[in-house]
């Protein structure tokens, strides 16, 4: 693996892979007072951020520094092509500076394909060897949030492979549940979306999931449900009349929560809005990994930094 | 730990002489199980980590024969070295193995790491910091099935099963029934396995 | 640059093309005197001191007349001049093209479009027009003078706002009814842009995967059926730019057994790429209309045989590096066609047996010419017709390389592709514009014997092209 772009970079073998080296990971740190390994010792991780996001670009910067990398964090918030330096400077730069590794959020869909496009092209003059993560790019992609996200499941099901799993919201807009279908799709589960159809892309029809209409019919069959974030942008773009009737339809209630199994886990990427997508009684219950999804992505974020830069480059 | 030792499982499969028998290897454990009993007076205290894979199966071995002499067995756990290595560079990213300390932890513990075949001490160097992160152990013991020489770094082990004179091109296969469904060690020249 | 040669496109030396096919058909030779073909035949004596252009068995079209091209002058001549410009239309067979009104300054005035036309003359390699603008600064807001525009020395025979849709319905409606009375056409980019909003990519599978936000063919699909509407109550003559969409085809029919006075082109690209190719999210491949799907295509390709879209444009829109070599969101839409044009229309429609080769004349120089009202192109290859050609060797072959194309930039979509039929020869008037992918120098010496001929085709003289030696083949 040299960069991680999507989840369609990973097969089966490799993600499960990447699942379980998370659980070692997760294992060799458990309990203990020095929450540190020198496995990444001298590699120079960057996180470039051109969005907010707390919780992602911690996540990989504990993630990295509990694997002794040295981690510097770059927020290109407000940089952009029309006021200096273009995406592709700034990545070269912090290459020739000898990041061994660039996570990049990026607003554009596809921005971190096109750095590991120019890192592999400028490698063949430099020399230099930069793994990209894609961090989340426009609505493309969040491969590591759906890494995390099945950790979680695994660890609260069992397995992932047969297990029928609802993604409910503004899939359209939503890189987290891109990522999520395809990368549970892989991994053997059976993916059900439901959402308004407007907040469905054109062409859903295609991907590995079924498209199910009544969030009140589909709940009780559900081994888990994952509630997407619904953006303030989308209350003014005629998506949806108003919150409130979103939430009539597509909140996950305390009545709609108790319509599902007994063993079905509840998940969000967070930040959540609460009310509206989830009932506050409903984030809170034991059937919530919303915070597991948290610590586990710190786990899996080491993980694929260890798959990146612990061994010899490819 | 695994360029130390025996290589992949069609080893056991592949023309090799026999250095230690299934029975001998029982023997072999069990005197290593007494070693460490006089040494500790009873056991007491005692932690046996295992470095994976046969090294830990060779510790949960070692607490069974400490249990049938002195009626109880020490804690077993299980530290992988491989976050600690040196060598992480040298080849593609492997998968990691599994760690289980006791609950009881290790601090002020009388650790006894247990590996199956000692050759460089680059592992056991690795497995010792690893150690060092879990805990501080009053002392850190070695125990080895095998001792093939060669040694990279000021480390010897306190209990060897055998020790084994070698040529660097030739391979230690340690078998163990828990893993390669019999038990045996054998010697085998690098390239026999084609 | 050099001192121009303000006669370059209106005098020619005489010129004998022998062994040339008319359309593929039988060999002929002919006979051009001041810009005029004045005899054909076989075995025509070749006059003393004449040039000479052996066709060797080739095809010999009408020269070729572009409605849709980017010259990126005044403004962006960082992508592009009228001068590079011109060379890569001469090279890919034009004798005439269509400079868009998107420059800077936009194109809205006499003064804008005089100077377009007067460069083009200077360079000589093609007639350049200059298409105006329909609203002052494509703002979309206020009627630009077209009937200055049109009575100036550049005589605009088309204004549009390509780029952007002339979206105020009551503003396109004005435009047509204006139009009607000095006889021009209306350029309409078809694209309703409230539905396409951020839009990056064809909406539709590959676009849903890679999270592009989707351009919608109902987007061009309605407003070419309100401008068809407006265009028959307004009598105007409306021509539809860069057709994407099967259903737009559908309307057009409709407007046209109508009667309606509307005409449509469809560029190369939208003949042969698809969206598949936006995987890499490579923004070469970037382009408004957006690539759509394979069925698309397909009805791209039967519409053209058909004549319900009437002619091949090439959109023709050169951007430099560093407005392509970003994040596909951050790059400018648009790909180069002027070079690659007559190869992707061999590709895609002859080779599959869509379209002959006066299907080709017909489509590349015939119906652009007269949607635009030139008299001097796309003219039948006949005695005392004008000698604009394109000589077209039908079994060429050659590799696309962007870096050695004629134009400034190299966005080409087609980079590497081996593409079937190669631009032997151009002639503006009698007048070699470009012959074995090389580019007339207009202050080269013209000696007019074919020996002499040669070492005027350095490209070094040429004020085009001069770093690059328009190698084609």
């Amino acid at each position: 693996m040299k960069h991680l772009l999507s989840v369609t970079d990973l097969d089966a073998a490799t993600a499960t892979g990447l699942l379980d080296t998370a659980d070692r990971l997760k294992q060799a740190l458990l309990g203990r007072e020095v929450r540190k390994l020198p496995t990444l010792r001298g590699r120079t991780v960057i996180t470039m951020f051109y969005e907010d996001s707390t919780r992602t670009r911690v996540s990989f910067e504990i993630a990295g520094k509990w694997m002794s990398a040295d981690t510097v964090n770059v927020s290109a918030k407000g940089s952009s092509v029309s006021k200096g330096e273009s995406l592709r400077d700034t990545s070269l730069t912090l290459s020739a500076m000898g990041a061994d590794c660039v996570i990049v959020r990026h607003p554009a869909s596809g921005a971190a394909h096109r750095l590991a496009g120019w890192i592999d092209r400028d490698r063949a003059t430099t020399g230099t060897h930069t793994s990209i993560v894609n961090a989340g790019d426009g609505t493309h992609e969040h491969p590591t949030q759906a890494l995390l996200d099945a950790a979680t499941l695994r660890d609260r099901l069992g397995g992932i492979a047969g297990r029928r799993i609802g993604i409910v919201g503004d899939v359209l807009h939503s890189r987290v549940a891109r990522s999520n279908v395809f990368l549970l799709a892989t991994l053997g589960a059976e993916v059900v979306l439901v959402a308004p159809p407007t907040l469905l892309p054109v062409g859903v029809d295609q991907w590995p999931a079924r498209v199910g209409t009544e969030l009140d019919a589909e709940l009780p069959a559900l081994d888990a449900v994952m509630m997407l974030r619904v953006q303030a942008e989308r209350m003014h773009g005629s998506f949806f009349p108003s919150a409130r009737e979103y939430a009539i339809g597509y909140g996950l209630s305390a009545e709609r929560a108790a319509l599902l199994p007994e063993h079905a886990v509840v998940l969000h990427p967070g930040p959540m809005v609460r009310g509206m997508e989830i009932a506050p009684s409903v984030a809170d219950s034991a059937s919530a990994a919303i915070l597991a999804q948290v610590s586990n992505g710190v786990h899996v974020r080491m993980a694929v930094l260890y798959h990146l830069l612990a061994g010899a480059p490819e | 730990m695994a360029d130390d030792r025996r290589g992949d499982p069609a080893g056991a499969t592949s023309p090799a002489r026999e250095l230690l028998s299934a029975a001998d290897v029982t023997r072999t454990i069990a005197r290593i199980a007494h070693q460490i009993i006089e040494k500790t007076a009873g056991a007491s205290g005692v932690v046996l980590i295992g470095i994976p894979t046969r090294g830990a199966v060779l510790a949960q071995r070692l607490a069974d024969a400490i249990a049938e002499f002195e009626g109880s067995a020490p804690p077993v756990g299980s530290v992988d070295p491989t976050l600690y290595r040196d060598d992480l560079r040298r080849r593609p990213a492997r998968a990691l193995e599994d760690t289980a300390v006791p609950d009881g932890g290790l601090d002020d513990a009388l650790v006894v790491l247990v590996d199956d075949v000692l050759m460089s001490g680059r592992t056991v160097r690795a497995a010792l910091d690893a150690l060092s992160d879990h805990g501080r152990p009053r002392a850190v013991q070695l125990a080895v099935l095998v001792d093939r020489g060669h040694r990279e770094l000021p480390i010897r082990a306190d209990d060897v099963g055998k020790n084994v004179p070698t040529a660097r091109d030739e391979q230690i296969l340690v078998l163990l029934s828990e893993i390669d469904g019999s038990d045996g060690v054998r010697l085998r020249r690098s390239g026999e396995d084609g | 640059m050099n001192a121009p040669d303000r006669t370059a496109g209106t005098t020619s030396a005489d010129l004998l093309i022998t062994n040339a096919r008319p359309y593929g058909e039988d060999a002929v030779d002919l006979l051009v005197r001041d810009g005029v073909v004045i005899e054909i035949g076989r075995g025509l004596a070749c006059p003393d001191g004449i040039e000479t252009l052996d066709a060797g068995g080739h095809v010999l079209l009408p020269g070729f007349v572009d409605l849709h091209t980017h010259l990126r002058e005044p403004g962006g001549e960082e992508s592009e001049d009228i001068a590079t410009g011109s060379a890569a239309a001469a090279l890919g067979g034009y004798t005439a093209v269509f400079a868009m009104p998107n420059t800077d300054p936009v194109a809205d005035t006499a003064v804008v479009v005089e100077h377009v036309r007067r460069r083009g003359e200077e360079v000589g390699l093609v007639d350049v027009h200059a298409v105006g603008a329909v609203t002052v600064g494509l703002g979309g807001l206020q009627m630009a003078e077209l009937g200055t525009m049109a009575r100036s020395r550049a005589q605009v025979r088309m204004f549009s706002d390509d780029g952007r849709c002339v979206h105020d319905p009551l503003i396109m409606r004005r435009a047509l009814e204006y139009a009607s009375a000095l006889d021009v056409v209306i350029a309409q980019h078809a694209e309703d842009h409230r539905l396409t909003a951020g839009a990056q990519a064809h909406e539709g599978v590959v676009a849903s995967r890679l999270g592009l936000a989707g351009w919608p063919a109902t987007a061009e699909e309605t407003i070419v059926a309100r401008d068809c509407a407006l265009a028959r109550e307004a009598g105007g003559a409306l021509h539809v730019c860069h057709v994407s969409s099967t259903r737009t085809i559908d309307v057009l029919r409709a407007a046209k057994a109508a009667g309606v006075r509307v005409s449509a082109e469809v560029t190369p690209h939208h003949l042969l790429l698809t969206d598949a190719a936006l995987t890499s999210y490579d923004p070469v491949h970037k382009v408004n209309p957006p690539l759509r799907t394979g069925a698309d295509t397909r009805a791209m390709r039967e519409a053209l045989a058909e004549g319900v879209i009437d002619v091949v444009a090439t959109d023709h829109a050169p951007h430099a590096t560093q407005y392509k070599d970003t994040e596909w969101a951050a790059a400018r839409p648009g790909m180069l066609g002027l070079q690659t044009a007559l190869s992707v229309v061999v590709l895609a429609v002859v080779e599959p047996g869509l379209l002959d080769w006066r299907g080709v004349a017909r489509v590349l120089s015939e119906r652009p010419a007269e949607i635009a009202g030139l008299p001097d192109h796309g003219r039948p290859i006949a005695a005392g017709e004008p000698a604009n050609f394109a000589l077209v060797d039908p079994d060429g072959v050659w590799r696309v390389r962007g870096a050695t194309l004629a134009s400034r930039a190299s966005n080409t979509p087609y980079e590497g592709m081996r593409l079937p039929a190669t631009v032997v020869a151009t002639v503006l008037r009698g007048r070699l514009t470009t012959r074995s992918g090389r580019v007339a120098g207009i202050d080269a010496a013209w000696s007019g014997r074919e020996a002499n001929i040669d070492a005027a085709w350095s490209g070094r003289g040429a004020p085009v092209g001069a770093r690059r030696n328009g190698e084609h083949q």
